[in-house]
């Protein structure tokens, strides 16, 4: 105790700033106030004032009823949440983010990020945003510029050109032209049952498509065996980094989409359904808005209640039950399994969670049969992939193709073949988690479960190829980097060992003992995904390219 | 959440393999507690039993047979077959990779020394740590009682769990992320400057010292432990001393896992024993210089005491005592009064009662319990025939509405307030109604903001609403209560629509709450003195009673009434007769059944006449009738309604005996001081506000000749001719169960045993009655009687002259007249000013500042304090807690009294604000002294 004590004029900690109080309130208007929503109330404030400010924060929790702590440690969790408190200096109004993922980097992120935009627009950098066929991609605002060059980007900022294009996309009227809607029609008219379109979706061997591969119709009836009321959680959170495919289908027919993903809930029994969008997808974001209005303008059936949630810039929430507590309105961390999400999943409810692509297939197969889809496959696997590809190749994008082809046929058949004055040196089969595969492992079916035996795995098929004029070891350093910056905290594996592991990569030379340990309990110890797969690339590294760290 | 839910399906025993050997566990016991069961010790860092286990440090983890990754064996539970390996390379690995990794960034200090981590590291012989260590971060050293050193923090997050999860404060966070990740206080602010309210409950949860009491004080050399029990407010948390017996000091107290706490304590319980080792403490008797005035107006220093008095030996300052006692009882022993204290032990307060009954002839002997909860007990003893609480306070666990109102228990019963919270968080649903609106409104599913002083219009709204939807419970009102229909005709011109202007909560949201009380399967109401204050505070209370008899929300688990006890023995010394109208256990003084008894038990004549209460008796003394008093423990001086009024009376005394640890306001009038114990240096027990009897024992000796009250009290007992040959308050306690039914059936042996025991306790063995009236009422009938109430006003109402309401009560830190709590040197470092709270607006219109000085006046009296702006206050009022004697709002309070239970209207009386006026002078005390400034 030092000197005098002194007099306190206020209740403890911060005061409520009524002002700060009537702001919020006219912001959030007549929404409710649901612990849920906070994420969604914590964008309306930071999309008004373009940060938070402690005031506003403060004001926040006592209309939501919430402890301080419990709002400030959501909205420093998220990345595109920027906490301002007393006396330090909001940012400036505009912020021009940099991907310096991967397929970014390789393009040359590094020297977009030395760009000087002025005092008025500050200059971040970004883990993936789901534009690798462009890379390098810069979002200025919210509107990203492919094949960003300094100049390009400029212009951009001069021009205040700061939300996402729209794209031309196959809309409700269109859709339903096209026979669209027809399938959930039919289910809910009692022309199927749950149990047929469940079976087919067994048959056709479709499996999750966000990079777990859990067999789909397996899902549905796991989840509809459970207690109800159930709920459905469509994952779009897109940030494994090499992967753009949603988007890619969200840009062209959000209403595939959308229908499949009533089918599953009809066949699962489920009575709402979340959608989980992650935050960088902001013209998918005003797509689906404007689509999910008209749908609930003009409902073709009977729909269940549909809610958007926009994420707030966390990798992490594209794990399943890490995405389950950002939809609650909490920070992204992962949940302990068991029990697992389809028993105790969104509002500790049995949860059917989907990754997006995966009900984008439904109609497609029940319409053509289970056998059209089974049969597409190469090199005896089942099924279509839609190939991510970015990196050194003539023809980057979103490939479709059979699931079990090689990379040498996906380089050569799809992708127009290597750039030119490049050579093929190496390959992530499986975006940032699924390791790094050397040249010579060329004949490697793509799928589920055939990438194991060699350390790796194919995940969200995010397809990121390097040549002779890159580096396997700075890509790990690269890849550790981003799990570094995207780990959530929680575990001591992945929150202390993704900066150890960061430390001893960007030595010259790796202390290959050492690593390894660490890998290995990262891998067995961690609580996610995250943690267990970070040390994949460092691992595939000291197997496959020992010359580039030895 | 794998736990099986059905207590038998738990019980269960299941067969798996644990290293290769077959164990048997159950399917509610961690792999972690089967594995220690057996022998095996598994490393663990954010696993701590009494938490929930949150998995996250992954020290724990080990190998299932079949599953992928390892598993955390504090979050999992067997299953039949299931084969788990705990000691194999591969799980080792693992277990010591993150002790290694948290090691690598722990810094070799003072605090971090012998923290579970080093232990676990040594254990599994993990060397010195390969990593480099992270970026440091300075230590947070804002707070008086915690210093933060998040250096030493491994983000195990049990400092999180144990203050939102156990004690609901909700000022920790776990912020930012990755590697970035921390320990925040509210917005990550200094902690002394969050909301914390300093529990502890994080330092007690934390494993490595990045969270320890401040001044290093855990870090002392400790050599003995004694488990005891609070001795401040009316939940009664059991608690362990950890005491230096070299320094004859407390170093520091742990919560212990008793029945109202569980380990739980509060800012006071954990850091309010220094107190007792204030150099300001009495340790010699004291004896009026002759010829000194006694007057109203004085100002203390304990400081200088020797200009008023004099030290004496104990021989001389007991007899002078005696002498001055036996000389007016000879004269008019009705001239005589005692006040004893709801501070001490119910053995002290039962010798007390019986020395005022049997040593000075009349039954003039009152206590705090007057000013508290005497309406509260008027109303009960009249409608349901027991003054005692009905449920215990955790009992709310069983509830699904909790009705909490005029109480502030997250302020004055904090770790009661942990229950409620806890229950709200699991779904509960709690409406809570009082004026002022404090952090645990946050946690209500209804918060009812009333007008002040309109509790009636509230409640007979509710009552309204029961009866005009149907929703009463007929077949109780029809087997257990009687006068139904009285309350019925009543409650017809209370509709909601009416009383909705009067109490300024709108008529649906009364008939929303009034429906959920009713139809809920369990409801609970909890009062504290925002109920009882009032001249109308009996009929707030018979309100309530309605309420549960009409709904039959009573005599069952969740169900019931619980008056929350201010005073840590408020219960007990009003269970031991300290009441003017009753012997001990509510036996009524001017019956002669009762009269009978007792004059037999205690073999000798005893007055039939009710005594005088606490405000009768001081304007007694100011009407010359009261001549003498002995006062033990209590400081009327700050307590009493118009203190100025008491002061004169008390002025006037010809004879005052004051026992007390300190030289308090009241010792300052007295003729005679007795220098007696501090709560840790005597043995005794204390009643809580649950029922329960806990006993409390010394842990350090007392100061110079100060000595046990129990021993003065039998020296002064002999010396009024009473044959007290009592040597150890067990034998008093014996004494008590031979005329008390309720703890008959305690032993001190058990006492001593289990440290607490619920009393209904009628026989020996028996467990005790945590829930009563399940089958019947202790009334003549066995039935419960409804007495409907009407609308009276406030005795003083704000007016043109005096436009504001003054609301009085307490604060977190400071306990009662401050005596102790402002001489203890954290409580005093975190309130150490007298502070006024009011509305921000109400603060604009007087153009004060916060921290700014104002003057409220009242018709009685005037003092100057801190403004604090505070928008839990209503408009037009103004809050005051009456612990500072620079600022006694109780120079400001109306004496103005509730016909029954005789109790002031500490609650609601006239005032006028005016911006400036004389800082708040210096007692001597408190004013936030450093220990130096205290010591030196």
């Amino acid at each position: 105790m030092k000197g005098k004590g002194k007099v306190r004029s206020t209740p403890k900690g911060r005061v409520v700033d009524p002002r700060a109080l009537d702001e919020v309130r006219a912001l959030l208007g007549t929404e409710p106030r649901q612990r849920d929503l906070l994420i969604e109330h914590l964008h309306k404030i930071n999309d008004r004032y373009g940060h938070l400010s402690a005031a506003h924060l403060a004001a926040l929790a006592q209309e939501m009823k919430l402890a301080l702590t419990e709002v400030y440690e959501v909205a420093t969790f998220y990345h595109h949440f920027d906490v301002v408190k007393e006396g330090e200096t909001p940012p400036p109004a505009l912020t021009v983010r940099v991907c310096d993922s991967i397929a970014c980097e390789l393009a040359g992120a590094q020297q977009l990020l030395k760009m000087n935009l002025g005092k008025d627009v500050r200059v971040l950098h970004a883990p993936c945003v789901g534009r690798c066929e462009v890379a390098p991609c810069v979002v200025v605002g919210q509107n990203p510029i492919g094949n960003a060059t300094v100049e390009s980007v400029k212009r951009a900022v001069e021009k205040q050109q700061l939300t996402c294009p729209e794209t031309k996309y196959l809309d409700l009227a269109a859709y339903k032209k096209a026979g669209g809607y027809k399938l959930i029609a039919d289910c809910l008219g009692g022309k199927h049952t749950r149990d047929a379109i469940t079976k087919i979706m067994e048959d056709s061997a479709l499996r999750g498509l966000g990079g777990a591969g859990f067999p789909t119709g397996r899902k549905w009836r796991l989840v509809s065996a459970e207690p109800e009321p159930r709920l459905m959680a469509v994952n779009i959170d897109e940030g494994e980094p090499g992967t753009f495919k949603d988007r890619w289908y969200l840009e062209r027919d959000p209403h595939r989409f959308l229908e499949g993903m009533l089918v599953a809930a009809w066949c699962a029994g489920v009575g709402e359904i979340y959608i989980y969008l992650r935050d960088e997808y902001a013209g998918c974001r005003k797509i689906l808005e404007t689509e999910l209005r008209k749908l609930k303008a003009n409902p073709p059936c009977a729909l269940p209640p549909i809610h958007l949630r926009r994420g707030a810039g966390a990798y992490i929430c594209g794990e399943e039950s890490a995405m389950i507590e950002s939809i609650e309105g909490k920070r992204g961390m992962p949940r302990l399994r068991p029990p697992y999400v389809a028993q105790v999943g969104l509002f500790g409810r049995p949860t059917l969670e989907h990754n997006m692509e995966t009900v984008l297939w439904v109609r497609e197969i029940v319409e053509k049969g289970a056998q059209w889809f089974a049969s597409q496959g190469r090199n005896g696997r089942k099924g279509l992939r839609s190939f991510s590809v970015s990196g050194r190749v003539k023809k980057p994008g979103m490939h479709l193709a059979p699931a079990g082809i090689t990379i040498q046929q996906l380089i050569d058949e799809y992708c127009g073949g290597m750039l030119d004055g490049h050579r093929f040196y190496g390959y992530l089969p499986g975006g940032a988690s699924g390791g790094i595969l050397p040249a010579a492992k060329n004949d490697i079916p793509l799928d589920f479960d055939t990438l194991q035996p060699h350390g790796c795995f194919i995940g969200s098929a995010a397809i990121v190829i390097f040549s002779d004029q890159d580096k396997a070891a700075k890509a790990a350093v690269n890849l550790m980097k981003f799990f570094h910056d995207e780990s959530c905290g929680q575990c001591t594996p992945c929150r202390v060992g993704t900066a150890k592991a960061l430390t001893l990569m960007e030595h010259a030379k790796w202390d290959q003992r050492l690593l390894g340990e660490l890998s290995q309990a990262m891998m067995d110890a961690s609580i996610c995904g995250l943690g267990q797969a970070a040390p994949n690339p460092a691992l595939t590294v000291m197997k496959y390219f020992p010359q580039e760290v030895g | 959440m794998e736990r099986v839910s059905t207590q038998q399906l738990a019980m269960m025993p299941i067969e798996f393999k644990l290293n290769g050997k077959t164990v048997v566990g159950r399917p509610d016991e961690t792999l972690i507690e089967c594995a220690k069961k057996n022998g095996v010790e598994i490393p663990h860092l954010c696993y701590k039993p009494g938490l929930r286990p949150d998995g996250n440090c992954r020290a724990c983890v080990v190998e299932i047979k079949g599953e992928r990754a390892l598993a955390p064996s504090c979050c999992r539970f067997p299953r039949e077959g299931m084969e788990v390996t705990t000691d194999n390379p591969r799980a080792v690995l693992s277990q010591k990779m993150v002790l290694e990794l948290l090691l690598s960034d722990m810094p070799e200090t003072e605090y971090t020394k012998n923290n579970e981590l080093d232990t676990w590291a040594k254990k599994m012989q993990v060397g010195k740590p390969r990593f480099e260590a992270r970026a440091q971060v300075k230590a947070d050293l804002s707070h008086p009682a915690i210093a933060v050193n998040l250096d030493a923090c491994i983000q195990c997050t049990r400092c999180l769990r144990a203050c939102r999860e156990e004690q609901v404060n909700d000022v920790i966070g776990y912020a930012w992320r990755g590697s970035e990740a921390k320990i925040v206080f509210d917005f990550d602010d200094p902690m002394g400057q969050s909301t914390c309210v300093a529990c502890g409950e994080c330092v007690q949860a934390c494993p490595t010292g990045a969270l320890m009491p401040a001044r290093e004080v855990g870090l002392e050399t400790i050599d003995k432990t004694v488990d005891s029990v609070c001795p401040f407010c009316g939940v009664g948390c059991l608690l362990t001393y950890h005491v230096n017996t070299k320094q004859n000091v407390i170093k520091f107290v742990n919560g212990k896992d008793g029945p109202s706490n569980h380990n739980r304590l509060c800012v006071k319980g954990r850091y309010g024993f220094d107190y007792a080792h204030h150099p300001q403490r009495l340790t010699k008797p004291l004896i009026r210089k002759p010829g000194f005035p006694k007057s109203a107006n004085f100002t203390v220093d304990p400081a200088n005491w020797s200009e008023v008095f004099r030290e004496a030996s104990w021989e001389e300052a007991l007899d002078l005592a005696a002498s001055g006692l036996n000389k007016i009882k000879n004269q008019d022993r009705y001239a005589l009064a005692g006040f004893g204290s709801a501070k001490g032990s119910n053995e002290e307060a039962y010798l007390f009662q019986k020395l005022v009954r049997a040593g000075f002839g009349t039954n003039n002997v009152d206590h705090c319990t007057r000013l508290c909860h005497a309406s509260s007990v008027a109303a009960l003893l009249e409608g349901i025939g027991s003054g005692a609480v009905s449920n215990q306070v955790n009992d709310v666990e069983n509830a699904e509405v909790i009705f909490l109102i005029g109480a502030n228990p997250t302020s004055n019963h904090p770790v009661a307030a942990t229950w409620l919270k806890n229950a709200a968080k699991r779904g509960t649903k709690l409406i809570y109604a009082d004026p002022r609106r404090s952090d645990l409104s946050r946690h209500a599913w209804r918060m009812l903001q009333f007008k002040a002083d309109t509790d009636v219009a509230l409640l007979n709204a509710m009552i309204h609403t029961i009866i005009d939807e149907d929703l009463v419970d007929k077949k109780f009102v029809a087997d257990r209560t009687s006068g139904f229909e009285a309350l019925k005709e009543n409650a017809k011109n209370f509709s909601p629509e009416k009383m909705a202007p009067i109490c300024g909560i709108p008529a649906q949201t009364i008939r929303e709450c009034a429906r959920a009380f009713a139809t809920s399967k369990a409801s609970i109401i909890l009062w504290g003195m925002g109920i009882s204050q009032h001249v109308h505070g009996t009929d707030n209370a018979r309100c309530l009673i309605a309420l549960c008899l009409m709904t039959g929300q009573v005599g069952k688990p969740g169900s019931g009434l619980h008056p929350l006890r201010g005073q840590n023995n408020v219960q007990g010394a009003s269970d031991s007769g300290l009441i003017p109208m009753m012997y001990p256990d509510y036996q009524r003084v001017n019956t002669d059944e009762a009269n009978k008894r007792f004059e037999k038990f205690w073999g000798m004549p005893l007055d039939k006449k009710p005594g005088l209460t606490v405000v009768e008796i001081v304007n007694a003394a100011y009407d010359g009738k009261i001549r003498g008093m002995y006062i033990m423990g209590e400081n009327p001086a700050m307590s009493d309604p118009d203190v100025e009024h008491a002061r004169a009376g008390m002025a006037k005394l010809e004879h005052m005996v004051v026992q007390d640890i300190f030289l308090t306001e009241t010792a300052y009038l007295a003729d005679v001081v007795l220098p007696a114990t501090a709560w840790p240096e005597k043995t005794g027990t204390v009643t809580n506000t649950d029922r329960m009897v806990q006993l409390g024992r010394k842990a350090v000796e007392p100061p110079g000749e100060a000595r046990e009250d129990f021993w003065i009290l039998v020296e002064l007992g002999r010396r009024l001719g009473l044959d007290w040959k009592y040597q150890h308050p067990k034998e008093v306690f014996n004494e008590m169960r031979g005329c008390m039914d309720s703890i008959k059936g305690i032993t001190w042996e058990r006492l001593e045993r289990d440290s607490s025991v619920t009393y209904p306790c009628e026989h020996e063995g028996d467990p005790g009655q945590p829930v009563v009236f399940t089958t019947h009422f202790p009334t003549p009938t066995g039935r419960a009687k409804f007495v409907p109430a009407d609308l009276i006003p406030a005795n003083e109402r704000p007016d043109g002259d005096f436009p504001m309401v003054l609301i009085t009560g307490r604060q977190l830190e400071h306990w009662h007249t401050g005596a102790m709590t402002r001489r203890a040197g954290v409580l005093d470092a975190i309130e150490p000013e007298p502070v006024a709270s009011l509305h921000p607006d109400d603060l604009q219109k007087l153009q004060v500042k916060p921290g700014d000085v104002v003057t409220v006046e009242s018709r009685r009296g005037k003092i100057s304090l801190y403004a604090r702006a505070d928008a839990g206050t209503p408009r037009g009022a103004v809050f005051i807690p009456f612990a500072f004697y620079e600022a006694a709002a109780n120079m400001l309070t109306n004496p103005a009294l509730d016909p029954f239970g005789k109790i002031p209207e500490f609650k609601y009386c006239a005032v006028k604000v005016t911006r400036g006026g004389a800082k708040p002078g210096d007692p001597g005390y408190g004013k936030g002294r450093t220990l130096d400034e205290i010591y030196g």
